[in-house]
């Protein structure tokens, strides 16, 4: 066994994950490998939701009473970890949504309806979730732009030979993921934010999969937007970030009118309240913010470089033990260029019988298009399964894995 | 464990029967289900109103697959009434397994794309009653 399985304690960290201790049918433990999709909680982001509901639950910012000025502080304070977590200069910068969906379209509603006209072209790539495509193709349709694709290769790594003829003046906006939900693939997001900024665009990066799974400065990036969510990093769902650069936002019409984001309202209109609230209408998901701020204390606890490090090397390991499965293929680059998402194909069978057949034997996986059709059209596939990697999942899951796959392939007559 | 990959099922899977377009079809159509891609084409020929020839292709899953495979076997001969008469029940006791409510749809498909062809009906089989 290889020796990188020391960069983290997992046994101690599965400890702190109660649920991952289940059998899902009698006597078959669970092997939890959907973490792409949404990840479970440990105890202590439990345990904040929980305290803030037993004792703290209020509405925040226009109460006077005792209740009501715990909740405001502590909500206020996950904003505040997690500017800090991802390096942001201000937590007027930190924008809470209901999750990275929200964040772009945000953007897309807010920013696009005043910088995005007629023949303006936004850049994406072919790798996006349909998150990060269809509020620009929406926003594209209703403001007559244009939508450009970056193409992506074989191994789904983008084409950056291609981007200098695709950023033209009237490039607009780049949006781009900073790790495909499919291939697991890690793009050269500094090298993508730097050409865009050098051809005039603003650029945003779709955080869903980076932020998680790898350490994160948008100061350091120059990034725009960043777009991420709660649930995928060990948070509660119903909470997710908006990152913007002060000036941007400052410059932005409200996106949801109501309350909270208003300074003065009169019949006869209103004058918006400071950011971050001039992007927060309405009473917020306090709870969910607070258990957020609770995951990212959790996640900087075991450190986000080693958390990086250790997928990478599962990654490297069940890559290697998958390709020596006869019938399967995996996607993507090779486990240095990539975190632990890993998307594949068994000859002879469908995906859905795939994830079927390796959910009796306790390993979750998710089947299908992963709402990125566009990228499973480009490769020829109509649906791939796919397996995703956290901090708690351990390398003898990958061979559970893999012994699943085999057993599958039996039932089926292929092995 | 049910028994859900049972060797009728991954019989008709692997060996499909009537598999393939029929030329100068009297009822042709097709369909997808969202959740999952899978895609069936089903083509009839007729006869004094029955079922005289069935051809059907199609990408998707060992139950869809299977469950079209053995629809095509069952309705040969039947008449366009009977064909409209046939619910959910009926494919699952063709198929003779359970199945949940995502799979369920993967099962249904080939009739749902049958009496879509039929008689123009849109929705799912069994969904009527709900």
């Amino acid at each position: 066994m290889p020796t990188f399985k020391g960069i983290i304690d997992v046994q101690a960290i599965r400890q702190d994950f109660p649920i991952l201790h289940q059998d899902v049918f009698p006597g078959v433990p669970l092997a939890y490998l959907d973490n792409a999709a949404t990840s479970q909680k440990p105890l202590s982001v439990i345990e904040a939701v929980r305290r803030y509901y037993l004792l703290d639950n209020a509405n925040i910012h226009r109460g006077i009473h005792a209740l009501a000025e715990r909740a405001t502080v502590d909500y206020e304070n996950a904003r505040l970890k997690i500017a800090e977590f991802i390096g942001a200069a201000n937590t007027s910068e930190i924008i809470f949504v209901r999750n990275t969906t929200e964040a772009i379209n945000l953007v897309a509603h807010s920013w696009g309806r005043v910088n995005i006209g007629v023949d303006d072209e936004i850049l994406l790539t072919e790798l996006e979730h349909h998150s990060n495509l269809v509020p620009w193709q929406l926003l594209a349709q209703e403001r007559g732009a244009i939508v450009r694709y970056l193409p992506v290769d074989g191994d789904c790594c983008l084409d950056l030979d291609a981007y200098d003829a695709l950023l033209t003046e009237r490039t607009r906006l780049v949006s781009f993921t900073g790790m495909s939900n499919v291939s697991g693939g890690i793009t050269p997001a500094k090298e993508i934010i730097e050409r865009a900024h050098q051809a005039g665009a603003v650029v945003l990066m779709d955080g869903a999969q980076s932020v998680p799974h790898l350490p994160t400065d948008v100061q350091a990036l120059d990034v725009d937007f960043l777009a991420f969510s709660g649930h995928k990093m060990c948070g509660p769902t119903g909470i997710g970030v908006l990152y913007g650069k002060r000036a941007l936002l400052e410059a932005m019409p409200p996106f949801l009118g109501g309350g909270d984001m208003i300074r003065r309202v009169t019949l006869d209109g209103a004058e918006w309240n400071d950011l971050p609230w001039k992007f927060e209408a309405g009473t917020p998901s306090i709870a969910q913010a607070i258990g957020l701020g609770a995951a990212v204390d959790y996640l900087e606890s075991v450190g986000m470089d080693k958390i990086e490090a250790y997928e990478h090397a599962i990654a490297d390991y069940a890559l290697e033990a998958l390709s020596e499965v006869k019938g399967v293929s995996t996607l993507g680059p090779s486990a240095a260029e990539r975190g632990a998402v890993i998307a594949f194909t068994v000859d002879g069978m469908h995906p859905h019988d795939v994830a079927e057949l390796l959910n009796r034997d306790g390993v979750a996986v998710r089947a299908g298009h992963h709402c990125a059709m566009p990228l499973h059209q480009k490769l020829g596939l109509p649906a791939t399964s796919r397996a995703s990697f956290y901090l708690y999942n351990t390398f003898d899951e990958a061979d559970r894995l893999v012994a699943a796959l085999r057993r599958a392939q039996q039932t089926f007559g292929l092995a | 464990m049910d028994d859900l990959y049972r060797e009728l099922i991954l019989d008709h899977y692997r060996n499909p029967r009537n598999k393939g377009r029929l030329g100068e079809a009297d009822i042709s159509h097709e369909d997808d289900n969202p959740l999952c891609g899978d895609h069936i084409r089903l083509d009839l020929k007729l006869e004094d109103n029955r079922v005289r020839d069935v051809g059907w292709e199609g990408e998707g899953c060992a139950i869809s697959m299977a469950s079209a495979s053995i629809l095509s076997e069952r309705i040969k001969g039947k008449s366009l009434e009977e064909l409209g008469r046939l619910g959910q029940e009926d494919i699952l006791e063709m198929l003779g397994i359970e199945l949940g409510p995502v799979r369920l749809k993967c099962a249904l498909l080939p009739l749902k794309v049958l009496q879509a062809g039929a008689h123009g009906l849109a929705g799912w089989p069994g969904d009527e009653g709900e």
